[in-house]
């Protein structure tokens, strides 16, 4: 057998890394892969950067799509510009770019050393983990579409969408919460200071004096505490209640506030020191819990939508004949619009003028574009592949296809976390527990000594507080949030861990979920293929419909289709015809060679015999996910696995040799259909895991009880989801569901732990005897080993995770 | 005794301070990007010197003399 294999040499470009086998673009001992790459050096050297090359090896974007001229006109529209802008005064103009390419040490350097190339820029600064840049630039020097094209020159070219445009989605930071914390820290810290005389004498200091100050100073701390970081406790305990429902902030709201008015009242009637101690501790280390539970990634959006798909301006034909910018919103219907190759189109339209070949594979999955002819709709969403085309517009941009599907009631109604989560049941139980022991204690010693009841109704509210539960609950969703990260699963919140573990069905989507995102890789092997046999097979493929000829035909350089004398096709083997006075054969091995040939590796192969001479095969892969066989036999064992696809069936018999035929699998699935499918298995009472990729997915990303999206780039638009999984760690999916189990085990023992100080701390509580150094001993300690246990067993699973 | 007033006194003034420091840096945005700056500070600041030398003949060749 032929079969060449190129021996690897190390000849890579010195700008991308990419492979410059055929050095035909050299400067120096510097190779380049192509033109583009060898512009960008230029550049880079002209204006003296090449320190960009010092920090990392092959630091570039490699540039064998050039950029085409012209991309970012409409940026000259002072309405567009403006959109993007977002401070302006007499010279600067500030603005935020959004680059998807950044991702390394040297993408640093170079991106704040902007001004190198355009002197008009005078600051550039990076966010590296949200893969932004922002500009400050003097705009009588230069301009914002010139920013832009200097980005792109040099390989980073922005990513600009209608999302942009819109302001109100600019999430500000939010530093509210740590600014909380630092100030219950504060109080709480210098409030145990003030107390610990307090502690060593137990309620008698030596001088009156100093215990009176000390007591005001502590209330003094506390009210910041109290009024201010407490806040949100209140308000969320509050907004439960009205909507008649018990939520775990309630309790802890109500022992906060009781707390409090004891001790306020201890301190002005000069009976006592109060808690304030054990008030503010609460307050800081539930805080801190809650931020490390929130603690979301910016590096990945997860509410993107439609309008981070549409680009921002748009050109728009003049009945002249004239072309201008507009803003994509301000499209109307019977626009004429020009779209350029690779371009999206922003809205529904009918095709006026050119040659449409359009890429629906963001709406519908679909991998091979579809030829339009003019007078047809074409979609929003899909990307023309095909030169430039005009076309007028039908629907305005939210009234079209796309966008009608995030008009579904799905995206509208946002599921209500708190009522799902199991903690939640038990914090409910809890109070009720907590009452009735309350009502029990008051009972008791109003019979035997009402002088008590008073104080012992309020310690046991305040030593029993609910929030060793609520840090439980708190600090495992935190740090399995990290953990998992640590795997490259980006959950979206805390709840998203719980519904993960309660998941029994898990739905995949075909392409790009379970195959990869990489169109299938086809590899010929044998003679080198002259044009001439490639225009030969080239034409007898086109002859067959069968997917692996149009695999081909799609990997085979365009030529012009030759006449075909005597074309058969043996269905399961074959095709064979004469072409140009040769006759082909292509197909199976048996069926060219006449022999079984063992099949090494996967893929399908076609074999290829010109006037029976042998010259070689296709190598076609079946671009399934590394191990797919393994994660779902391992996965079929616990959970009910569907399919559903976009695409037509050509793939079943792969995919029935891989999930075996029980599995039930769905071809031709509008995006609605998926939708639909998954509200069914939802009424039967299922819970679903829908795991899918693109915008296709987004309905039923958004319907399933949890939605994971499969990316190969987590920057990629990911649409609504609940989680995002990097293509990489795909193998580790049923690992990572195990694991999100555990996440119960953990919060459910040390809740165990929590109940059992609470028992110590009732037992003093109901004697109406509480004192505040037991109150403040109990509480830190409680706290702590509940955060020490969490922890420490969250990253025990971990370790058992990484073993199988 | 009078001592252990002015003691706190002083203390608390000091750690407000801290805090106020605190939230300040927080306001100012120091914690909103916790990567970037610390690729940054490995930066050299210096550019290459074929251009440098064009450009800044002057503070080069006084430097040159320094040493």
């Amino acid at each position: 057998m032929i079969v060449k294999d190129k021996p690897e040499q190390k000849t890579i470009c010195f700008h991308c890394g990419e492979d410059a086998q055929d050095q035909s673009f050299k400067i120096e001992a510097k190779l380049f892969c192509c033109r583009g790459c060898q512009t960008v050096y230029e550049i880079i050297n002209k204006n003296n950067l090449c320190s960009y090359y010092d920090n990392q090896n092959s630091p570039g974007i490699n540039q064998k799509q050039p950029i085409r001229n012209g991309k970012f006109d409409f940026l000259d529209d002072e309405k567009i510009s403006n959109q993007l802008i977002y401070f302006q005064d007499k010279s600067q103009k500030h603005v935020i770019f959004y680059l998807p390419q950044m991702h390394c040490s040297s993408c640093i350097w170079i991106l704040e050393h902007l001004n190198n190339i355009d002197k008009g820029i005078i600051k550039s600064q990076v966010n590296f983990i949200k893969k932004e840049v922002s500009i400050i630039f003097d705009f009588h020097q230069t301009n914002l579409k010139k920013v832009a094209e200097s980005l792109a020159l040099i390989g980073y070219e922005p990513h600009i969408s209608l999302n942009d445009a819109d302001k109100s989605k600019i999430k500000k930071y939010d530093t509210t919460k740590i600014v909380k914390i630092g100030i219950a820290g504060f109080c709480f810290g210098n409030i145990m200071m003030l107390s610990f005389p307090d502690y060593f004498s137990i309620g008698k200091l030596e001088d009156p004096n100093l215990k009176f100050w000390f007591n005001y100073l502590n209330l003094l701390l506390s009210l910041p505490v109290f009024f201010y970081c407490a806040a949100e406790f209140f308000i969320s305990g509050f907004k439960g209640l009205r909507q008649k429902f018990l939520n775990i902030d309630a309790p802890i709201a109500l022992a906060i506030l009781i707390t409090f008015s004891r001790s306020v009242y201890e301190i002005i009637s000069d009976t006592g020191s109060g808690y304030l101690d054990s008030m503010s501790g609460i307050v800081f280390f539930m805080l801190i819990g809650r931020y490390f539970q929130n603690k979301t990634y910016q590096n990945i959006s997860f509410d993107r939508d439609f309008t981070s798909y549409f680009p921002l301006g748009v050109i728009i034909i003049n009945s002249d004949g004239s072309e201008k910018q507009v803003s994509v919103s301000e499209l109307k219907v019977g626009d004429r619009i020009k779209i350029h190759n690779d371009e999206i189109i922003p809205a529904d339209s009918i095709l006026f003028l050119g040659k449409a070949t359009i890429d629906y594979s963001f709406v519908t999955g679909e991998s091979i574009p579809v030829e339009k002819s003019i007078g047809e709709i074409v979609y929003a969403g899909g990307k023309q592949t095909s030169g430039a085309i005009e076309l007028e517009v039908i629907k305005k941009v939210s009234q079209s296809y796309l966008t009608q599907l995030w008009n579904n009631e799905v995206f509208k109604d946002t599921k209500d976390e708190q009522k799902v989560s199991f903690i939640h049941k038990i914090s409910k139980y809890f109070t009720y527990v907590l009452f009735s022991i309350a009502i029990i204690a008051a009972t008791y010693w109003l019979i035997f000594d009402n002088t008590k009841v008073w104080g012992a109704v309020t310690a046991i509210l305040i030593v029993a507080c609910p929030c060793a539960l609520l840090l439980s609950s708190t600090f495992t969703n935190g740090n399995m949030i990290r953990i998992l990260n640590k795997y490259k699963l980006y959950v979206k919140n805390a709840s998203v861990i719980e519904k993960i573990s309660d998941v029994d069905t898990i739905v995949f989507d075909k392409t790009g979920t379970i195959t990869e995102q990489v169109k299938s890789q086809i590899i010929f092997n044998g003679m080198d293929l002259s044009s001439e046999h490639s225009q030969l097979i080239r034409s007898l493929a086109n002859q067959s419909n069968h997917p692996l000829s149009k695999s081909i035909i799609s990997f085979l350089p365009f030529s012009k289709n030759l006449n075909i004398k005597n074309f058969k096709e043996f269905k399961g083997f074959g095709t064979s015809g004469l072409v140009n006075n040769h006759f082909l054969k292509m197909g199976s091995s048996e069926f060219v060679l006449g022999q079984n040939t063992i099949q090494l590796n996967s893929g399908s192969k076609v074999y290829i015999s010109i006037d029976d001479e042998f010259t070689g095969y296709f190598n076609i892969k079946n671009n399934y996910r590394k191990d797919l066989e393994k994660i779902v036999t391992a996965l079929g064992k616990n959970f009910d696995l569907k399919i559903l696809s976009g695409d037509n069936d050509s793939e079943k018999n792969n995919l029935e040799n891989i999930f075996g035929n029980k599995t039930e699998m769905l071809f031709n699935q509008k995006p609605e259909d998926k939708l639909i499918f998954i509200q069914q298995l939802q009424d039967k009472g299922k819970k679903v895991l829908m795991i899918g990729d693109g915008l296709n997915d987004a309905g039923a990303l958004k319907q399933s009880n949890v939605g994971i999206a499969i990316s190969d780039n987590t920057n990629n638009f990911s649409p609504a989801c609940d989680a995002i999984l990097s293509g990489n760690n795909f193998y580790l999916l049923k690992e990572l569901i195990n694991y999100c189990r555990k996440g119960k085990t953990i919060i459910y023992s040390s809740f165990i732990i929590s109940v059992l100080y609470n028992f110590v701390g009732l037992f003093f509580a109901v004697q109406g005897d509480l004192k505040p150094v037991i109150a403040a001993i109990l509480m830190p300690i409680s706290s702590i080993s509940i955060v020490l246990l969490t922890t420490s067993l969250s990253s025990y699973y971990e370790r058992r995770l990484t073993k199988t | 005794m009078s001592a252990i007033f002015v003691m706190i006194g002083a203390s608390l003034l000091i750690a407000i301070g801290f805090l106020i420091a605190f939230i300040w840096s927080v306001k100012s945005g120091q914690y909103e990007d916790d990567y970037t700056p610390s690729v940054r500070m490995l930066f050299d600041n210096t550019t290459p010197q074929e251009k440098e030398t064009a450009i800044n003949q002057e503070t080069f060749t006084k430097t040159k003399n320094k040493k």
